[in-house]
């Protein structure tokens, strides 16, 4: 793997830039492979690369229907954070934002992450209340997350002026999560991809899977079906996100899932603003300032199952209402771009890293706001797919607990609902 | 912005309902018999197609009432407004 750095960046400027290396190869299709990963996303690619890294696992396809990175990975808010609710859950987002502090020196790509901090701005009581909980409980799990009154909140983000005692919703508190980061989120696949390339995994874009394969006798996984012919392997991993039931079936396979439209929009470059990401549970929208200077704003996915990723101006004006109510001063900002991803959540809102009846065939899904799992999801799916047995962290994420009926209640540290 | 047509109110804006998912098997009237994955599968697995949906939508801030209606997920058109006449 060309190392970058700034010497090849000086020796490459001096040739006109014209023999930098391709970060990943497009190889012949095989027959055959070891594991076939459905979905060269954020998830995708990671589970990819730590299989060769961890597992010295190299025959491996990654399919992508689509381009490299196109999915939810290229449609994220890049928000970075561990502050969840669950004792199931805290450990694993704790992995996953180490994993992202050293993501740029293991994988030598500027992901150009730059930890922020993430600061709830609090105006309801019920809200207050939920989210101390989730305060006391990441204390137990070391995941830091502090209470701030209303003046060290408005120092911290000062073009929040509104929100005062003649609002509507006046605020409260304060909350802050100091590991939260922000980083590029197409460097985070293009980066994966270049490092599990360079370890042998081949990436196999416009390959669309139309249907999961089943051995005639055995029953268990055979292979894929794809737009460019059958593959067959004996491990297949589905982790295509919004589109997880899609595929899955093909094979009459159920999952507790449903894919529901989720959108977001950016504003004009400004000059620095803001430097923590800001949520507002109560009012529904949030925000963060990229390292380019456009305000990456979010709010609350539309209503009713969505494939369609586009906007809906009820719900764009309604997060940018929301938006004014508390930074009137963003009246004059220009939006630039506004798009919509699929998002899939189960029936308890904790994610699914999991085998399942079918042998030979894995799931990963239900992120619900997956960008910040991508290195912990691609690292305990690895180790499952490697071992056929969880990791200890993504343990209770398996399909198991539906058996049991035993859910984790995930609702309210996820996205905005 | 889907216009739903309520049953009694007749064509309105989404932002007037609340979705109440999509629509459920019934509820099985002897759960015992059933197999565990039958009775799991009936609690949690939900329909979610590439394609036509049933879902439940409520008229929150209008009459209240609650209708079924059939919607493409993809494309968002109403294919069935589950309206009797």
């Amino acid at each position: 793997m060309q190392q970058y750095s700034i010497f090849s960046l000086a020796r490459n400027a001096l040739s006109g830039h014209q023999n930098w290396s391709r970060a990943w190869r497009s190889p012949p299709l095989k027959e055959r492979y070891d594991v076939i990963i459905i979905g060269a996303g954020g998830h995708g690619l990671a589970t990819a690369y730590y299989l060769a890294k961890n597992h010295g696992i190299t025959n491996v396809a990654v399919l992508e229907r689509g381009w490299l990175g196109g999915g939810n990975i290229a449609r994220n808010t890049v928000t970075i954070r561990s502050n969840y609710m669950r004792d199931e859950s805290i450990p694993f987002y704790v992995k996953s934002v180490k994993l992202y502090e050293g993501l740029t020196r293991e994988l030598n790509y500027n992901l150009m992450y730059s930890k922020r901090s993430m600061i709830d701005v609090v105006q309801t009581y019920p809200k207050l209340r939920e989210i101390k909980r989730r305060m006391f409980n990441g204390d137990l799990h070391g995941s830091v997350y502090e209470r701030i009154n209303v003046d060290e909140l408005r120092r911290r983000i000062p073009p929040l002026t509104g929100g005062g005692p003649d609002s509507r919703l006046p605020i409260i508190a304060g909350m802050v999560h100091p590991s939260a980061a922000v980083c590029r989120h197409d460097a985070v696949a293009w980066s994966y991809a270049r490092a599990a390339d360079d370890r042998g995994v081949e990436i196999h874009q416009n390959t669309e899977v139309m249907k999961l394969l089943r051995d005639a006798n055995s029953g268990r996984i055979s292979g894929v079906e794809t737009s460019r012919g059958n593959i067959y392997a004996d491990k297949v991993a589905v982790v295509v996100s919004g589109h997880t039931t899609s595929i899955t079936d093909t094979i009459d396979l159920k999952l507790p899932i449903k894919s529901f439209n989720l959108t977001a929009f950016v504003s004009e470059p400004v000059k620095p603003i803001i430097d923590v990401v800001v949520n507002c549970p109560d009012i529904g929208v949030y925000l963060s300032q990229s390292d380019k200077g456009e305000l990456v704003i979010g709010g609350a996915p539309d209503a009713g199952q969505s494939f369609r990723r586009d906007i809906k101006q009820h719900v764009f004006e309604d997060s940018v209402c929301s938006l004014l109510e508390l930074f009137p001063a963003f009246k004059r900002l220009k939006l630039m771009r506004q798009w919509g991803g699929t998002l899939d959540i189960a029936h308890d809102a904790t994610p699914i890293v999991s085998q399942t009846d079918i042998q030979g065939l894995y799931v990963s899904a239900g992120w619900w706001g997956g960008f910040k799992a991508v290195p912990a999801g691609g690292y305990t799916l690895a180790h499952l797919i490697a071992k056929n047995e969880p990791h200890q962290l993504a343990a209770p994420f398996t399909l198991d607990r539906f058996k049991r009926l035993d859910f984790i209640l995930e609702a309210g540290t996820t996205t905005v609902t | 912005m889907l216009k739903i047509s309520c049953p009694f109110c007749g064509p309105r804006n989404e932002v007037e309902f609340a979705h109440g998912g999509p629509l459920k098997d019934r509820r099985p009237e002897n759960a015992s018999p059933l197999e565990d994955q039958a009775w799991i599968e009936y609690l949690t697995v939900p329909q979610n197609p590439l394609g036509p949906v049933q879902e439940r939508w409520w008229h929150v801030r209008g009459c209240g009432s609650w209708f079924t209606i059939t919607r493409d997920t993809r494309s968002h058109d109403i294919i069935d407004n589950g309206n009797k006449s």
